[in-house]
This record gives structure tokens, sequence and C-alpha cells, in this order.
């Protein structure tokens, strides 16, 4: 079993002389154990894609058959806190890509400094997050037996708000009762909830993946024939920013142009 | 060599010994055996719960069990035979062990993956048996809102988080076997060279990949709306049940194919080398394992057809599920034609091989009477369904794994067990199956509906006969476990290729070292010519 190992390389014409410490031994080469990681995140990727993607099935059914409680519960949605995270996220994908390049160029101490960075940026993103949670919180706003559903600008109660639909409200003409809305609403707001928390938790993974890589980067792991695991979390990082640049406009931008 | 068949001195189940050095391992055989192992255990729990329900139908009263105690027996016999026996089954057990041997690899692409698999089904089994242990669930395995979300008060939670959790499982086993397929290939084992049990599994971790994410977040969207309160399926806050069904079965429907695809592949591996010819028109089988994973991706809401979706989309499901029995039938007719003048013998897996041919013809062509619009009114939610689908899954799956059992046991163990048991064991499986579940099609045809735990009279007869049958299927499944392990101490050395068969992992010894091959081999021969095999002594008790 033991030279199995050492002859492992016959009838390949690959064999180099010294194997990168890093090269598993049941693969041949260094790229093919690459293209074996990228293959597989990819596939991850996939199933990520599928996953977000049942959510994103639901949204369309409701959204199509409520779409006036969307777009209501849509407009309660503090559009600065959301404008302001797509762009930390933005600007982190950036960061993750110059991590990336500075791995493949051996600068050791600038892809610790990209990672760290990148992963202050997501701070950033989660404790926005946070502040908007809170105040969704405050305004029973959270599905459930507490929730309350209070059209905006019609501060007075349940009366006062059949009162201010009946005279057509301050936007548009609803086609719906105070009590459908508050029915309906509610399922905008669970897909708010599920939707933004999934994408929170996959952050939080992001963040415990990069401290991982971070360390590994500073104790001098990588090099630039070696860099599989900043590259797959740059992968990983980039597929969860496309994912908000999804909930972004779903979410917060149902309907704001009146 | 013919008469002084020995073990190899260091083999994968002798290099390391001790606890630690399985619950660590990353060799892709001994993560099989751990699979084979807790996937047996499951079975017979799973079996457990059969045997109640056929204690309780019986007798036309509901005297066994009360009504409630019923709706858990068969929901966790579902539970547990669906998400923790039939699908990790032959992917996990003989795909794990067979997949890089096939292909000429050492070992998987993701070796630590492959044991996190592992334990992420160990973590899910343990949040099921929790749930069974404090009380069980009565949901039916289909977990159908608004019932599960906010009717029932048995254990859903758990459940739920126990399969959404072995699911993670299934993802990876089928993620790995992609990245294998595609990257770890030995050199000249070229796409068309491959076995085709690889193929399956390969259009099977298609369908693991692709559909189970879905049920994962269907099940995420139910745990939200129970726990939490959330409203998504919920009718009284507008919400759709028929989105859950649509959601489930996108994943359950795929699911079916998830455990039937690979039992193809170990059948097209079972009738090459016990009549010794080349497979059929390999190219034809090969591709119809991916045309069968591709349709059954689109054929989901045969299940809904009394679910109130539109008569439209009705018609298309209904043509979309008929043309899922073209790529089925490729696949028997091509066995067919690699049997036609073949030198057949009949060892023990081929006896599964042909129970299977059989078994999977009933369970295909039933399942084109419930595609069928008019006919699915009268038969949804009838015994005549649960005929159809057991005649599926254990008379295929479940055969097709039981035969592939026996045809590799040898190579997992290195041993032979008793030819005579086994065949034995393989008519009871046959001829019990067949009483336990024809039968069903009768009754289901007649008008009982499944789920019930009290039925007229009428009905006695052909459910004592079911009843009668599932004691001898019983037995048929626990025989092997007694002559099996037998085996492993008293059995007769087997030899590194005791059928004369063709593929790559007959030229390993039995059983192999860790490394599988000394060399990666180099291959320049097509898939089942048998001319090149060198004819391993057939070593029989």
């Amino acid at each position: 079993m033991s030279n199995a190992v050492a002859h492992a390389q016959q009838g390949h014409g690959h064999a180099h002389a010294a194997h990168h410490p890093e090269l598993r031994h049941h693969f041949d080469t260094m790229p093919q154990q690459k293209e074996a990681a990228v293959l597989g995140m990819w596939v991850f990727l996939l199933t990520e894609i599928l996953f977000f993607g049942g959510l994103f099935v639901a949204y369309i059914l409701y959204r199509t058959w409520y779409f006036d409680a969307f777009a209501e519960a849509s407009r309660s949605i503090a559009i600065f806190w959301g404008a302001l995270n797509t762009a930390v996220l933005i600007l982190s994908s950036l960061t993750m890509a110059l991590a990336v390049r500075s791995a493949q160029t051996n600068k050791r101490n600038a892809l610790v400094g990209w990672l760290i960075i990148t992963m202050i940026l997501g701070a950033v993103f989660l404790g926005v997050k946070v502040i908007e949670y809170k105040e969704k919180f405050e305004h029973h706003h959270v599905p459930g037996a507490s929730f309350v559903w209070a059209h905006e600008g019609a501060e007075g109660g349940a009366e006062a708000q059949t009162e201010a639909n009946a005279a057509a409200g301050e936007h548009r003409q609803l086609s719906m009762t105070p009590d459908e809305l508050q029915r309906t609403t509610q399922i905008f707001f669970s897909l708010y909830f599920t939707m933004t928390g999934l994408h929170a938790l996959h952050m939080i993974v992001g963040i415990v993946l990069m401290t991982v890589i971070t360390i590994m980067a500073y104790r001098g792991k990588f090099d630039a024939e070696y860099y599989t695991p900043v590259e797959m979390s740059g992968l990983y990082w980039h597929f969860v920013d496309i994912v908000w640049i999804f909930l972004f406009p779903l979410l917060y931008l149902v309907e704001r142009h009146t | 060599m013919l008469d002084k068949l020995k073990l190899p001195e260091t083999h994968y189940l002798n290099n390391g010994h001790g606890l630690a050095s399985w619950l660590l391992t990353k060799d892709h055989k001994r993560i099989a055996i751990m699979y084979l192992i807790s996937i047996s255990v499951m079975f017979f729990l799973g079996g457990l719960f059969a045997v109640g329900i056929r204690l309780e139908l019986a007798t036309p009263q509901g005297d066994f069990v009360s009504a409630d105690m019923y709706n858990k027996f068969f929901t966790m016999h579902g539970v547990i035979m669906v998400f923790f026996f039939l699908i990790p089954s032959i992917p996990a057990v003989l795909g794990n062990f067979l997949v890089p041997p096939m292909i000429g690899a050492k070992d998987l692409a993701f070796p630590r993956i492959n044991l996190l698999s592992l334990y992420i089904y160990w973590i899910g089994g343990v949040f099921t048996l929790y749930a069974l242990a404090t009380g069980g669930i009565d949901t039916g395995w289909t977990f159908y809102t608004p019932y599960s979300a906010t009717g029932s008060n048995t254990n859903v939670v758990p459940v739920a988080l126990g399969v959404f959790i072995a699911g993670f499982s299934s993802i990876l086993t089928g993620l790995n076997f992609i990245v294998t397929i595609h990257r770890m290939r030995a050199p000249g084992m070229t796409w068309f060279r491959m076995p085709l049990f690889v193929w399956a599994h390969y259009a099977t971790s298609l369908i693991q990949v692709l559909g189970t994410p879905v049920v994962a977040i269907t099940i995420v969207m139910l745990f939200v709306e129970r726990a939490f309160g959330f409203a998504i399926f919920d009718p009284q806050r507008g919400g759709d049940p028929v989105l859950f069904q649509h959601l489930f079965w996108f994943y359950s429907h795929p699911a079916v194919y998830i455990m039937i695809v690979p039992a193809l592949g170990v059948m097209s591996e079972l009738i090459s080398t016990f009549s010794r010819k080349t497979i059929f028109g390999y190219s034809f089988v090969a591709f119809s394992s991916l045309a069968i994973a591709v349709f059954g991706f689109i054929v989901w809401a045969h299940h809904m057809f009394v679910a109130g979706i539109s008569t439209y989309s009705a018609m298309v499901f209904s043509f979309l599920s008929f043309s899922v029995a073209i790529p089925s039938a490729v696949k028997v007719f091509n066995w067919s034609a690699t049997l036609y003048k073949g030198a057949i013998t009949f060892e023990t897996p081929m006896l599964y091989a042909y129970g299977f041919m059989g078994l999977f013809l009933i369970g295909g062509l039933t399942g084109l009477f419930l595609a069928t619009l008019g006919m699915d009114v009268h038969l949804h939610d009838t015994y005549f369904v649960v005929a159809h689908f057991h005649y599926i899954m254990v008379g295929g799956a479940i055969m097709g794994y039981m035969g592939g059992l026996h045809f590799w046991w040898p190579k997992m163990t290195g041993r032979m067990y008793s030819e005579f048991m086994s065949r034995i064991a393989a008519i009871l499986v046959f001829v019990g199956f067949n009483l336990t579940f024809f039968p069903q099609f009768i009754v289901g045809y007649l008008g009982m509906p499944r789920r019930y735990h009290a039925y007229p009279d009428e009905f006695q007869v052909l459910n004592v006969m079911s009843s009668a049958g599932a004691s001898v299927l019983g037995l048929g499944y626990l025989l092997p476990v007694i002559y099996l392990l037998w085996s492993l101490k008293r059995g007769a050395v087997a030899g590194p290729n005791p059928w004369g068969a063709s593929g790559l992992e007959w030229q390993m010894a039995s059983p192999p070292p860790t490394e599988n091959f000394a060399e990666v081999p180099i291959v320049d021969s097509e898939p089942y010519e048998y001319e090149h095999v060198v004819a391993g002594e057939k070593h029989l008790v």
C-alpha cells in the first residue's frame, strides 16, 4: 500500500520531481486537484441557487396574487439602509477579488489585508441588518400573532385606516381592504425575513470561513501555485453578494415610483 | 490458483484497527461499510413499522392500534424508508465503494466531504429517532400543509429537521460523485468506457444535487411557519398549500429516480456479467439514465391531479409522465436483448436481476395507469398507488440493492456467502413481495383508500394475503443478515474475480487494498469485453 503513493504518477507524463505539500495523495497533479475543487464549488453553488430558488418561486406567486400588499409592505422598508448595504456588499466583492489577485501574485500581506477588509464590510452589512430587523420588531412587522399592519400615513389605528383607504389613501387606490392587507402583508414579511435571514446566515458562514482563510494566509499557507481555498471562498462570497443583488430590488423596490 | 485462494495480507479492512480508525477514515470503502451498517439498522427499524401496519390490517376492525397510532406507524415507516434507507441505499453503499475503482481512481475527489456526509446522515438520523422516541409524527411522509404547519401536535419540527439535515448528506454524496466522474478517471477511461453503473450514478447525482436543495428550502418554509408563526402556506392568511405540494414534489418525484436509477445501473452490470455478453446498445442504456433524470424533473404535478391544479397543466404533466416510460422501456428492452443468446447462469445476484425485471415492469406499467387523468381520479390515494410505488421502490430499488450487495459482497469482504441459502432468500423475497403487494392493486382498484386503520369486511381476504406475504418477505430479508454475517468468518475465500466479470473493480484484490490500485490502471479496452477477462475461477459454496 505504501508504495502505491510513490508510483501513482506512472504513465501520466506529469510527474514532478517534488510534490507540492498541499497535493493530496489521491490526485496526480496540482491542476487536477484544483480543477476538482473548482468544479465541486460550482456544483455547490448550483445547489445554493436551487435552495434560494424555492423562495423566489414563492415570491413570484404571491407577488402576482397580492401585488398591492407587496407594494404597500415594501414601502415600509427603509430604502436608505438597503441601498447602503448594496453598496457595502458590492465593495466587499471588489476587495475579495483583490484578495484573490494578491494570492495569485504571492503578496501575502496584501492578501491578509484585503481579506480583513472584506470581513469588516461583511460585518457592517450584518450590523445594518440588525438595525433594520430591530425597526421591524418595534413596528410589529414580524409576522405572527403580534403582527399589526398599519397603513403608512394613517396613524389613527384600524378605523382611521379604513377611512384613509376609502379616501383613496396617499399613494394610490388600493384594491384590498385593511383586513386583507393585515393578512397578506404577513406573507410579504414572512418572505422578507426568511430570504434576508437565510442570506444573513450565509454571510455569517462566509465570515467564519474567511476568518479561517485569513489565519491560513497569515501563516503563509498560500502561494501562487496553491491558493484554492482563497479562490473558493471568493466564489462563495460573490455568490452571496449576487443573491443580495436580487433581494434588494425584489424586497425594497416593489413599487417605489409613485 | 484453483485450490489455494487466499485473502491478501493487508487490505482496507485490516489497515488500521480500533474505532478511531473507522470514525476518522477518509477511505471511501470504509465509509461505504459504515453506511451499509447504518442503513441496515434503519431498514429494519422502518420494517418494524411495516409489521405494525400489516398486523393492524389483518382484520377489518381497528383493533391492534388506535387510529392516531396507526397514522404514526405509516408516517414513520415512510420517513425512515424513504429518507434514511432508500435514498442513501445504493449510492452511499455500493456507489461509494465502487465508483472510484470502476473508473480507476484511488478515492472520491473529496474524501473528507465523503466522511462529512456520513456524519450529517447520522445527525439527521438522531433528530428523527429523537422524534420517534418522544411520540413520533403523524403527518404522512409528505408533510402536507396546513396540517403539518398548524394542525398536527406531533413532533413535526424534529422530523422535518432530520430530513432537512439528511438531505445535505445526499447532496454531498452526489456532488462528490459528479466531480469524481469528471476529474478522476484513469487514463484511457473515456466517458463511453465507463461501466453503466457509473453512468447511472452520474445521472442520480444530478438529481440529488438539483432536487434536494428544493425540498430543503421547502422544509425551511414549513419550519418558519410552524415554529415562528410566519405565513407562507397558511391559507387563513392568503398562503397556498398547493404551493407546498408543488415544491415538495419537485424534489420528491425525482427522489423516486434517486432510488431506482442506481438500481438500473446495478441491473446492467448483473445482466451483462451473468449472460457473459456485452451489454446491448451501451450508449442507449447510458443516455436513458440521463433521460430519466431529466424527464424526472418535469412530471411532479402528476401527484396533484386531484389537488385543484388547472386542467391544462394536468394534461401537460400527464403527457410528460407518460414519456418517462420511454427511457425506462429502453433499458428493459436492451437488457432483454443482452440476455438473448447469452450464456446465462442463475447465481443469486442474477435471481434478483430477474426479479427486478418482472417487478419493475409491473411497477412501471401501473405508473401509466396513474399518469392517466381520468384513471387517476379513481385510483388516487387508494391502495393501487401504494402497490404501484412499492413495486418500484421495493420490487425495483431494493431488489437492485440486494442483487448488487450479493454481487459485490465477495469484493467488499473477500468471502463468499452460502449460495444455497442466498438463492432461497432471493426466491422468498420474490414470492413474498408479490403476495404482499399484488393484492393491494386489486383492493385499491376496488376502492380501499390508503392511510386508514380500518376497512370494510369484504376487503379482508386480500388484506390477509398481503399480511401473509409480508411475513414471507420479512423472512427473505432476515435470512441474508444471517448468512452474510456468517460468511465474514466462515465463507470460502472468493478471490479477485469470482463471477468472471469485466469491470476494473474486479482487478483489485478482494478485499481491495486501501489505495485500490498499486498503479493507476491504464484502460485500453471497451466496457463489457469478456474475452479480455482472465477467467477468475468461480468459487462457489
